[in-house]
């Protein structure tokens, strides 16, 4: 903010232009992202007086359980969903890929070849996806209803109404394991790829040209930017996080069916735009993201602490999704 | 300045006849920007007008005025000597007031018939849509026009344009309109086609109907018009009746106007060949385009609407993929398949479309700037925002941008402040040839002398400057040499000495020299 000690007109000179006006610590306490934090803060106030056993470490870090895996999926989501494209498939990656972990474990595969086959299939999915979208150049929605359909009725086609189990032992530390005291596997893993994401959004020239493109793709193309590049690799991103996710809740489960994750991809977008991420591209950031998969969590562990039914839990995350939707464009309608 | 012509006043012949719609002082000032300025025009009915003017004179925003999308700051509309207000699409419509466009704007997905009722449908005793009735009276509007190759059932988009624009009539007459405005119908019709619409505008002057004829051909004008109205700058600089008049002096009217003393002098030493095109075509956009473009030289390209002048330099830029030809820069020859391979080759283009292809409105400018050089600004790929501020500045102000902040979006700038965020992203990147396509178009006058006087700058610098325009001043004041494209092909390459807007006009319309009326 050097620029403020400039003078500020001079009539021989060009003028000079500041690089900000605004206070950033201002728009920071003014923005989605501290409103988040204070509903975070609420819900997590009223969870305590609702239940005596939510304030305990271990009910805490239980909770994290409800959100870990499918938060990792909304990290990359909501780098898709910034460039202006979107995933639906990411549930049934996980269940093409929780599948072929469990088809591999009935030949006898030994826990690094099944991460490597749960973490490949992912990849390999949102690489497929990825063609689709930026090769034929179809709309990544319609592209993804129908990998949606294919990946999932494929692990149907080898699983029938079957179950895979018998995971070796040591698979089991993925889903299930500490890394220190409360703090699990999953969660130390969320934390560091929330970092990493974090970083690659918003301090990298791939996550600015990935802002760019969910602005104004023509622009951004328009300004050398290679759009079907950027999105290639945001598809394969989303497919190695499901890819990710299917190692996590396989080896947490213990076994694999063919409904595995089912509707996960809802509550992946929902976490993303509850987080201030625009449905529309252009606008999000990492940090609204976690907060968001934090109060998800808080909310389906209360839920359950209440005894509340899952139908009225999925009834509770579709209305969610409708109303941070809704919220921003109801916003823009009052100013005018 | 050059002699005007008589303005407005109906000539003493047709002083009988009374107009059907008349415009009285009619002005409309965009931000920056003045469209229309006191305009005062009468549309007699029985007669065909021709409204002719440069690109940006203002013809297209009379004709959003007449058909309700825009509202006049000042002034009056008449119909039969009635004052209406045309508020709305709609409310044009009522007042009998109807459009056809280049691009029809009809309803593809609909049926012919459909298309001719829309809005005012046979209505059965239940207030329901009379099917039959409906496709009988299209059928009749079609026949009554010797159009009766066109089925009321098909779709409109199984049609072809020329018969679309049949259906555009068929609605005027289903409307009973009294005024047809039609916006360069001909642009995408055949030699063959044309003569039908000719026909059809022969018949709506026998049924009493004004039509406003606009169009760049001056064959079509002589050809059907009785009248004609001229506007340059917003303002209308002549009219009366096409048999008093010469093309000449319309052509005069259409450019008169000076152009030195805006237009800043430079002394660029122009050098050796820099960007060398050859045979570069497209199989439908442009064929065989040569031209060469040496170091320090502004080459302008001049042509009408539609001539395929940006479609070229979109293929420069790696957007448009040519079908063959080849491009080679500083003897090198490359083959950009997209804006990133051109940007890394030193070509650079600044498009027309600012708002959807230069700028991403919704990001500040500095981000817009530093967007094609952050490998520069970055390191190892992650962000120095101190960099991308320094590049930012550096170029802004070199270009005198009014902004309150370089975070600033660019959304909330000026058109011509947009412009020079455009023109500095791409400074940045140290270019060897900078394309400007329409650089001053819906600018204000005050960025519009920047952004010519910069372009001096630049070549004075050793930066070649192709510039695509269809503002005969700037084409005249700016470039050394001049390249007039016509239909998708070079018709001309005139060195900018003694060169003559008149001759420009006359070889992107195709009239041939010395041709009098």
């Amino acid at each position: 903010m050097s620029s403020l000690t400039d003078a500020p007109e001079s009539p021989v000179t060009h003028r000079k232009i500041p690089d900000r006006l605004d206070n950033p610590l201002r728009s920071a306490l003014l923005s989605w992202e501290t409103l988040l934090l204070l509903v975070a803060v609420v819900i997590f106030i009223v969870n305590s007086f609702a239940s005596p056993y939510f304030l305990n470490a271990w009910s805490l870090s239980d909770l994290t359980f409800n959100f870990t895996e499918k938060a990792l999926i909304a990290l990359a989501m909501a780098l898709l969903i910034i460039a202006g494209e979107i995933d639906l498939s990411v549930a049934s990656i996980i269940a093409l890929a929780s599948t072929l972990m469990g088809l591999a474990v009935q030949s006898g595969a030994d826990t690094p070849t099944l991460v490597a086959i749960g973490i490949g299939t992912g990849l390999a999915c949102g690489a497929f996806n990825g063609v689709l979208v930026t090769g034929l150049k179809l709309p990544s929605i319609v592209v993804t209803i129908g990998t949606m359909s294919l990946f999932r009725g494929l692990s149907f086609i080898i699983l029938g109404d079957g179950v895979f189990k018998g995971y070796p032992k040591d698979f089991g530390f993925f889903g299930q394991g500490y890394v220190f005291w409360v703090i699990s596997f999953e969660l130390a893993l969320f934390l560091v790829a929330a970092v990493i994401y974090w970083f690659v959004l918003h301090r990298t020239n791939f996550g600015r040209r990935i802002f760019a493109i969910g602005n104004n793709e023509t622009a951004a193309r328009f300004s050398g930017v290679r759009v079907a590049q950027v999105k290639f690799v945001l598809f394969c991103l989303t497919g190695l996080m499901s890819g990710i996710a299917a190692v996590l809740l396989t080896s947490r489960l213990g076994s694999t069916r063919p409904a595995i994750a089912q509707g996960w991809e809802l509550e992946a977008i929902t976490m993303v735009v509850l987080g201030g991420v625009s449905i529309l591209g252009g606008a999000g950031s990492i940090i609204g993201v976690v907060i968001a998969a934090f109060i998800m969590g808080l909310v389906t562990f209360g839920l359950g602490l209440l005894n509340v039914p899952g139908i009225v839990m999925s009834i509770f995350i579709g209305l969610l999704l409708i109303v941070v939707i809704a919220l921003p464009i109801v916003y823009r309608m009052a100013r005018k | 300045m050059l002699e005007v012509a008589t303005p407005a006043e109906p000539g003493p012949i047709l002083a009988e006849t009374k107009p059907l719609l008349t415009l009285k002082g009619i002005s409309k000032r965009f931000p920056g920007v003045r469209a229309l300025h006191d305009v005062s025009l009468s549309l007699y009915p029985g007669q065909v007008t021709a409204l002719i003017g440069e690109n940006g004179a203002g013809k297209s925003t009379l004709v959003k005025i007449l058909t309700g999308i825009y509202q006049p700051d000042e002034g009056e509309i008449a119909v039969k000597g009635v004052p209406v207000h045309l508020g709305s699409a709609h409310a044009a419509f009522g007042a009998g007031i109807t459009a056809i466009h280049q691009e029809t704007v009809l309803f593809d997905e609909l049926s012919v018939a459909e298309n001719v009722f829309l809005g005012h449908a046979p209505r059965t005793r239940f207030k329901t849509i009379d099917w039959s009735k409906m496709r009988r009276e299209a059928r009749q509007v079609l026949n009554d026009m010797g159009a009766s190759h066109i089925d009321p059932n098909h779709r409109l988009k199984d049609l072809s344009i020329a018969n679309k624009h049949l259906v555009g009539v068929a609605r005027a007459m289903s409307i009973d309109a009294d005024v047809v405005i039609m916006d360069e119908p001909t642009a995408a019709l055949s030699y063959k086609e044309i003569e039908d619409l000719f026909v059809l505008i022969e018949l709506l002057k026998e049924d009493g109907k004004a039509v406003l004829f606009i169009s760049h051909k001056f064959d079509e004008i002589y050809r059907i018009a009785d009248r004609y109205t001229v506007f340059r700058d917003g303002e209308l600089v002549g009219s009366g009746l096409l048999k008093e008049t010469d093309q000449n002096a319309i052509i005069k009217m259409m450019v008169g106007r000076s152009v030195d003393h805006i237009f800043p002098k430079r002394e660029a030493q122009i050098g050796a060949p820099l960007l060398e095109v050859s045979g570069l075509s497209h199989p439908t956009e442009f064929d065989d385009i040569s031209f060469t473009l040496r170091a320090g030289e502004i080459l302008g390209f001049y042509g009408l609407v539609g001539a395929g002048r940006s479609e070229v330099m979109q293929a420069l830029f790696g957007i448009t993929k040519p079908s063959a030809g080849s491009i080679s820069l500083a003897g090198a020859s490359i083959a950009p398949a997209s804006p990133a391979d051109a940007v890394n080759a030193g070509i650079v283009y600044v498009p027309e479309e600012r708002g959807k292809q230069g700028v991403v409105i919704g990001m500040p400018i500095f981000k817009n700037v530093s967007l094609p050089s952050l490998k520069r600004t970055s390191q190892s790929g992650v962000l120095r925002l101190r960099e991308e501020f320094a590049l930012a500045r550096t170029y802004t102000e070199r270009l005198d941008l009014r902004a309150s902040s370089l975070s600033q979006d660019v959304g909330t700038l000026s058109g011509g402040n947009q412009q020079k965020v455009v023109i500095a992203k791409w400074l940045a990147t140290s270019p060897k040839v900078i394309i400007l396509d329409e650089p001053t178009k819906g600018i204000d006058i005050g960025s519009k002398a920047a952004v010519h006087e910069f372009m001096g700058e630049l070549v004075a610098e050793g930066l070649s400057v192709i510039m695509v325009s269809s503002e005969l001043p700037e084409i005249l004041g700016m470039s050394d040499r001049v390249v007039v494209m016509r239909e998708g092909r070079i018709v001309a390459t005139h060195d900018n000495t003694e060169l003559s807007a008149e001759t420009l006009v006359r070889t992107a319309a195709g009239i041939a020299e010395e041709q009098q009326r």
